[in-house]
């Protein structure tokens, strides 16, 4: 029983783990702009998957709700809004590409070798299913200082996208 | 599972978003790949939460997600004022603090 389950677990983590890196490939590297988007909202979907194969569905759905939902529709408005070409289009890379794949490749292989060092052969064991109750009691018991500096932070933030976006 | 299939997944996909950062021209597919390596330090988080057994790395990733959308927010307000002061978003050409 608990063999099958962790042999799922892994082909399923094997599905998405394709699927998100294919999907951030071709968002770094497509020339149309609303596809770019498109292709974020599969690694977004991507991720959320994985929380829940991680047992954390309550940010699983706020990753949903707020990423998928907001962030999406937000960034697609800010493509409409700044009338960038629809169709597909040849000029969104600047002529530093190959310098920033350099960065990005010595970037993985630094992190690799880290982690790989670090965290060589530790497994993820029998993962306790963390209900809504526990995470709001952590949210609002330990953590309520940064949960009260967040939604500040969330107040200044739409104070100040108001006060930029304005026309006067 | 391993800890590393996780921490390995959300490396690459932090290392798109570099590269995303760092070759694209267009400010609103810039803030996407941030957005992308965001979600990368997210899924380290998680992972981190299932492996220590505990309920606070899934704490941290709703901070993270919060702050993100706010980043979001203020990033696109931004972009909207730069394309209508130049009428357009090339980051390339926004070259004003160039000595």
């Amino acid at each position: 029983m608990l063999a099958e389950t962790m042999v799922a677990q892994n082909i399923v983590f094997g599905i998405l783990a394709v699927t998100m890196v294919a999907a951030a490939f071709r968002l770094v590297t497509t020339q149309n702009v609303v596809r770019a988007a498109l292709f974020l909202a599969i690694v977004l979907a991507g991720a959320a998957a994985l929380y829940i194969l991680l047992a954390a569905e309550f940010v699983a759905w706020v990753q949903v709700l707020v990423y998928i939902g907001a962030v999406v529709v937000l960034l697609l408005f800010g493509v409409m809004l700044t009338r960038a070409p629809i169709g597909r289009e040849s000029d969104l890379d600047n002529d530093q590409r190959w310098l920033a794949a350099l960065v990005a490749l010595f970037l993985l292989g630094a992190l690799g070798a880290v982690l790989a060092d670090a965290f060589g052969d530790d497994k993820i064991g029998h993962i306790t299913i963390r209900r809504t109750a526990e995470v709001s009691d952590s949210i609002f018991g330990a953590y309520v200082v940064p949960f009260e500096v967040a939604s500040v932070l969330l107040l200044a933030a739409l104070v100040g996208a108001v006060a930029l976006a304005r026309r006067d | 599972m391993y800890l590393n299939e996780f921490l390995m997944l959300a490396a690459v996909i932090f290392c798109l978003g570099v590269y995303g950062v760092l070759a694209r021209k267009n400010a609103v597919l810039v803030l996407m790949s941030i957005e992308l390596m965001l979600n990368a330090v997210n899924i380290n988080l998680i992972a981190f939460g299932a492996f220590r057994d505990n309920v606070i790395g899934q704490v941290f990733a709703l901070f993270v997600i919060t702050i993100a959308a706010a980043e979001v927010g203020v990033g696109l307000a931004i972009v909207l004022l730069i394309f209508r002061n130049r009428a357009d978003i090339d980051l390339d050409e926004l070259d004003l603090m160039k000595g």
